[in-house]
């Protein structure tokens, strides 16, 4: 995005003649320590492929770029040369003055009171003078963003929160700088400094911001706020530090302005869930600048085409619900989010704050006995179990991109799956029941998914939801609980965009009813061999594979519970169940769960375990490794699509297509080789896949496999023409005759690409379509 | 002058002589009491002219901190700050009054309170209580002197008496009757104690049977009239004076509890008490403790309003007043060395029988008590110029103050705080403290030249003087540590609090007092809105 913005702005002073200010200065991120270093050598490797000239250079090399850098205290820098300034101010001009010559007309200082909006659709806006029709409201009032989504007919909820940014400027230098002296970055002192009329502009993201306009009493225009230096001592502090040379220079002003911030750090953008024609683009956590032009070319695609070229799930509004629009949640998270934007970006990091909002009922149990938490769409998920008597790092100092300290932890809980059973808490999976009176429900979602639904009752179908390019809106579970109706189990984050997808897409029918069920039940994964003994003892039923195959659903007893629905998958391809509660019973069937399960040597475990199971096992999660430009052809997943199954369904036609004429990307696992775990950077993901030398595509996730010993990747290869940089089809053999290697942060490692898994991994053997692959988890 | 030197083996000398129990030194309220039971500050009895001219202590106090640094400890160790707070904190309490229906409806917002003991064990005593029966809050700082003994039994038993006087005649009624048939008791105060603050168990019985015969009294004088909360005060404070002196001349047939009474009425203790009913403040005085109002003017300042009188040689209607008491004969020997009879330095105290009984009374209860009590020299030693007793009384004197919006807080504290910081700097820290740094102006640029070096040096001043207000979670706490710790700029000074904090206990007390602090935040709205309807 902020690539597309750069070039934006370069052509604008040509196009419109409109002085945008831009200048080619370049940035140095300043390393203060060695994991900072890796955390820009990390960012390095990946805009090096994307083609952005990047390099990492010593602290000598930072003084020679730039006069007044005291380096002392520095292990290294990124310089990229490309970056540039401009003025924010003449930007929007430029961009004003473009549009208004292609016939936009502007309205200044008009406030809009009201969106009105007729059966979930944008009509108009009411302004303070007149009304105004129209068929697509973009709201992109940036700080009032929230007012506004909640002024019109229907609430459009926003989440984002004000905080208060500071930045200062000075006087000139008696010398001024070299106006193409590079921009500086020093994330570990909290401080950007740039050139600002031969002076110093300097800002950044303290530790403890102070958040605005909590009670919704916003300014009315933008305007600056009062001054605050004790505030920003610290910042002064680090950029005295950072430039001590600057102590004698005078100051002009300390700049206080609203920024406006979201829950995680992404700006939102994207089609209202509840309304049509209602678009976002907000939110910018203080980078509206580098991200705007990029920003706006996807909305723009996205109202004209109904999507944009590339991902933008983690952008789009629907990640959030209701749930995060609390004044006091966002206030709360803003606090955390805004000195993020400084701190070390390591893995598995989870936000401190606005946490315990979704439980589960057992979540006091499962505390107790050392569980550490994680957090997605508001639900709290156990991350792993810390045995009694064991203690971890502190938080801060856990922080790490080598080997965390859980290892042994979670190697000890996927061990247990592997040999006895465990039990995994997995209630925050999004379901919904769709039924109706007649087959419209079998017919419906016979049209919007990709597999064949009319299964016998008590078959189990993972499944697709695809859009018209093919590409997964959604992946799910879907169970056909009788003739007409069906239990349907998606990714947590998938609560809001899924229900908006099949809203607007299931006929308006009032036989036809869709309920969101997910706080209904508590979940329960039994994973591991001993799972089918620790439930038939409880059920007194046959639950043998004879009885019971893989990928069925029946309702049961469990203990003195009765209308438990026990499904044979898993999420891991590891054999066991999962067990829907009805939330009151919960309890009580881990409680007996756990009894019974004691000869059989059970214990907890969490999503890690899962994790790590899930990616020796080559099963890709959506919003992690799928997304809405992943269609199945692409990641081997072939038999869960029926072209054949007799009807019409969303994206077939691509499908048809990509099957005759091959797919242009592939989903491929690595195992590295030549990896130390103990020494050497993790992966994560982001991580670029070399063939042959050459850049073929990134890593999506990855895994320590305890079986395998070695890190597994999952990512997808592109196969572009060595001249042209054109994208080819990739084929099988294509993949197979590659010798390939994984960067990490500048360092590659060799790794065996593969396209399907290890069978041996598999300890049940399986008919090959029943193999389920799925799965509902990012991290 | 001696030479910092000599001072170790004079201290060893007069740990010797206590040793050997010929008498205990104490010459000065700063430089007396190694750890006796029975030496205390306010006590000074057998002097020996030698010490006494020999120190003034406060010219030589700077010597004593040289003299332990440089010479008599080549080794100096410092506390670092997390450990000095862990001292500072140890006693630190804090309640907020439960707001009910999102309404604070008391005009009290809560209190803090905190002791850093100097005697080891310390001799203070804190006590507060919410009257359960009648409405209002208690609260009380008690100094003990020749032990702690009685300053313990007044700190477990004074708001009881206060609570009872207090009470209308159906309750004291409906009480007695409970008590008569074996009924459970309506509960009279609840009390807000920090772990560290002990009751006695062994004595409740005792002190209940007193406190029994002073409701049925109460009953039988029933006058009908409304209980006025001054005259309670005062009928309180004498009332257990005199149970306590009675207990000791009656004994008791439990050995144990027979010298605890004996204890408890030849040591004193000094009280200093609130009671806070709406906007109605009392302060009931006895000694030398001291009752503090912090108010806000309009210009956001401090200032001090005292809310007691110190009884003491300092007080010039106090010595007046003994010695309007006595014959003029003794007019000369009344007050010395701004001591009663040359050895108590609070004029009004609880206990200290040795000042209040005949001589023969003394003898007799003195011979017929516990062996150890007979071989303390102390209790055998009758004051010098002993003709007409009594001379010292419990009798406080009331202060009542009606609550205005501007009167943000009360501080009631031992004199270990008040010999070591005017009142005027405690409104101001405590009201700095409560306020936060909000009324820190706040610094703008404006049109002037400052570079951002000078900006610098003085955003990093103004941190370093906030910072020391935020370590502290409790107002109490936060005075002490200036009280300790203070330079003589007023701040802080990290070194010098922890070279205090680090003295030995036997040293300890040369250097400081006990001191104990309450301090009671009131609650603006509340009072304002009291007063609107009273107008």
């Amino acid at each position: 995005m902020a690539d597309y913005s750069n070039k934006l702005y370069q052509q604008l002073e040509q196009e419109t003649g409109v002085q945008t200010g831009y200048m080619k200065t370049g940035s140095i991120s300043l390393a203060q320590t060695q994991d900072r270093l890796i955390s820009l050598k990390r960012i390095a490797s990946s805009l090096n492929v994307m083609g952005i000239p990047c390099e990492i250079i010593t602290p000598k090399q930072v003084a020679q770029l730039h006069p007044l850098i005291n380096i002392h205290d520095l292990v290294g820098a990124m310089y990229v040369p490309e970056d540039a300034l401009v003025s924010s101010a003449n930007v929007s001009l430029a961009l004003a003055t473009a549009a208004s010559r292609n016939g936009v007309q502007i309205h200044e200082r008009t406030s809009v009171s009201h969106v009105l909006i007729q059966k979930g659709r944008v009509t108009g806006v009411e302004t303070d003078r007149g009304k105004i029709q129209c068929q697509y409201f973009v709201n992109c009032a940036g700080q009032w963003a929230y007012e506004l989504g909640h002024s019109g007919d229907e609430p459009v909820s926003i989440p984002l929160h004000a905080c208060e940014h500071f930045y200062l400027l000075t006087h000139p230098l008696k010398e001024p700088l070299a106006s193409s002296v590079p921009t500086i970055v020093d994330p570990d002192g909290r401080i950007y400094i740039r050139n600002w009329q031969g002076g110093i502009l300097s800002g950044g993201f303290e530790k403890n911001p102070k958040p605005l306009f909590t009670e919704g009493r916003n300014q009315l225009e933008i305007q600056n706020l009062q001054e605050d230096w004790d505030h920003f001592e610290p910042l002064l502090s680090s950029l005295l530090r950072r430039m001590p040379d600057l102590e004698a220079l005078q100051i002009m002003q300390l700049v206080n302005c609203p920024e406006s911030f979201t829950p995680d750090m992404r700006c939102i953008m994207g089609e209202s869930p509840t309304v049509r024609g209602y678009f976002v683009l907000a939110g910018m956590n203080s980078a509206g600048i580098s991200y705007g032009g990029g920003a706006g070319k996807y909305l723009a695609e996205w109202m004209v085409n109904g999507y944009p070229s590339e991902n933008v799930w983690p952008l789009d509004l629907k990640r959030f619900g209701t749930l995060q629009s609390s004044r006091t949640f966002l206030r709360h998270r803003v606090m955390e989010v805004m000195p993020l934007m400084c701190d070390l970006k390591v893995p598995r990091w989870d936000f401190q704050t606005g946490r315990q909002l979704r439980t589960s009922p057992l979540y006091d149990r499962l505390d107790a006995q050392g569980a550490r938490w994680m957090e997605k769409h508001g639900f709290e998920r156990v991350k792993y179990f810390v045995p009694p008597g064991k203690d971890l790092l502190d938080l801060d100092q856990s922080k790490t991109f080598y080997k965390p300290d859980w290892f042994d932890i979670v190697g000890s809980e996927v061990k247990c799956c592997k040999e006895a059973v465990c039990v995994i808490d997995m209630s925050s999976f999004t379901k919904f029941e769709i039924s109706s009176t007649g087959d419209q429900a079998l017919e419906s979602l016979q049209y919007l998914f990709s597999n064949d639904l009319d299964v016998p009752v008590g078959h189990v179908v993972h499944t697709g939801m695809l859009n018209e390019k093919g590409g997964y809106e959604n992946d799910c579970s879907i169970a056909r609980l009788s003739k007409r109706s069906f239990f349907m189990i998606s990714p947590t984050d998938q609560q809001v965009h899924c229900w908006a997808w099949l809203k607007n897409r299931l006929p308006n029918d009032s036989n036809l009813t869709m309920e969101d069920v997910t706080w209904k039940y508590t979940a329960l994964n039994l994973i591991g061999p001993r799972a089918v003994d620790v439930l038939s003892e409880l059920s007194y039923a046959p639950i043998t594979p004879e009885h019971f195959p893989s990928l069925f659903c029946k309702e049961m007893s469990v203990g003195y519970a009765n209308g438990i629905r026990v499904m044979s998958i898993t999420h891991t391809g590891e054999p066991g169940f999962m067990l829907y509660i009805p939330i009151e019973y919960a309890l009580h069937v881990y409680n007996e769960v756990m009894n019974m399960g004691q000869k059989y040597g059970i214990r907890n475990a969490g999503y890690y375990a899962l994790r790590s199971l899930r990616i020796e096992k080559f099963f890709a999660f959506w919003g992690q490794d799928l997304d809405a430009f992943t269609t199945p052809m692409e990641c081997g997943r072939e038999f869960q699509v029926k072209l054949d199954k007799g009807m019409q369904f969303v994206g077939q036609e691509a499908l048809l297509e990509q099957k005759q004429n091959g797919v242009y990307k592939r989903f491929t696992m690595f195992i590295l080789e030549d990896h130390d775990t103990d020494m050497d950077l993790w992966p994560w993901w982001g991580e670029p896949i070399f063939r042959n030398g050459r850049y073929v595509g990134k890593t999506t996730s990855s895994a320590y496999s305890y079986t395998l010993e070695r890190h597994v990747c999952l990512g997808f290869v592109h196969h572009f023409d060595e001249k042209t940089g054109e994208e080819l089809v990739v084929t099988t053999d294509f993949i197979n005759q590659g010798e390939y290697e994984i960067d990490i942060a500048g360092q590659r490692f060799q790794a065996k690409a593969k396209l399907y898994p290890f069978s041996s991994l598999f300890t049940q053997r399986r008919r090959k379509d029943e193999v389920e692959l799925s799965g509902y988890q990012r991290e | 002058m001696p030479a910092p030197t000599h001072l170790f083996p004079l201290i060893r000398s007069c740990e010797i002589s206590r040793i050997c129990s010929t008498a205990c030194y104490c010459h000065h309220k700063h430089l007396c009491c190694f750890s006796s039971h029975f030496a205390h500050g306010h006590f000074r009895y057998a002097p020996q002219k030698r010490f006494a001219a020999l120190y003034r202590p406060k010219e030589n106090f700077n010597h004593f901190i040289h003299a332990r640094d440089y010479a008599s400890t080549p080794q100096r160790f410092y506390l670092t700050p997390p450990q000095v707070n862990s001292i500072l904190k140890a006693n630190e309490y804090s309640f907020k009054v439960p707001e009910f229906d999102g309404k604070n409806v008391s005009s009290v917002l809560g209190f803090d309170s905190n002791q850093l003991p100097a005697n080891a064990p310390i001799e203070d005593r804190r006590s507060a209580a919410t009257c359960l029966q009648t409405r209002g809050m208690l609260l009380g700082v008690f100094d003990g002197h020749a032990g702690c003994a009685c300053a313990q039994a007044v700190s477990e038993r004074l708001f009881y008496y206060i609570a009872v006087s207090l009470l209308p005649h159906e309750t004291l009624l409906e009480i007695e009757n409970a008590v008569e048939s074996g009924r459970a008791l309506l509960p009279i105060l609840q009390w807000h104690k920090h772990p560290n603050d002990y009751f006695s168990k062994e004595a409740s019985k005792l002190y209940f049977n007193s406190l029994r015969t002073y409701w049925q009294e109460l009953i039988d004088l029933n006058s009908g009239e409304t209980t006025d909360v001054k005259e309670a005060l005062i009928n309180a404070f004498k009332r257990l004076d005199n149970d306590i002196s009675l207990e000791a001349q009656v004994g008791d047939p439990n050995s144990f509890l027979n010298y605890l009474v004996l204890r408890v009425a030849f040591s004193g203790a000094t009280a200093c008490v609130a009671h806070v009913d709406g906007v109605d403040l009392h302060v009931a005085n006895t000694g030398d403790s001291r009752a503090m109002l912090g108010v806000q003017e309009e210009d956001g300042s401090w200032s001090a309003v005292n809310l007691s009188y110190d009884h003491n040689a300092q007080n010039e209607r106090e010595v007046e007043r003994v010695k309007t008491e006595h014959p003029k004969s003794e007019e000369k020997s009344l007050v010395k060395q701004d001591r009663l009879l040359g050895l108590l330095m609070p004029f009004r105290a609880f206990g200290d029988v040795k000042f209040k009984w005949s001589i023969e009374l003394q003898k007799r209860v003195v011979e017929s008590g516990p062996d150890q009590l007979n071989d303390n020299e102390y209790t055998k030693f009758i004051p010098p110029n002993y003709h007409t007793p009594p001379y010292l009384t419990a009798e406080p004197e009331v202060i009542h103050h009606k609550l205005r919006p501007q009167d943000k807080f009360l501080v009631l504290a031992t004199d270990g705080l008040w010999e070591t910081m005017h009142r005027q700097d405690v409104a101001r820290i405590v009201g700095e403290y409560l306020t936060g740094v909000h009324h820190q102006q706040p610094i703008a640029v404006g049109g002037y030249k400052v570079t951002l070096g000078q900006m610098h040096g003085l955003l990093t001043e103004r941190r370093a003087r906030i910072s020391s207000v935020f370590e502290d979670q409790n107002a109490a706490t936060h005075l002490i540590r200036h009280a300790v710790g203070n330079n003589e700029f007023g701040t802080v000074d990290h070194e010098r609090l922890s070279k205090m904090l680090s003295l030995p206990e036997e040293l300890a007390r040369m250097y400081r007092d006990d001191i104990t602090i309450i301090v009671v935040q009131f609650n603006s709205h509340v009072i304002g809105a009291c007063q609107n309807e009273e107008l």
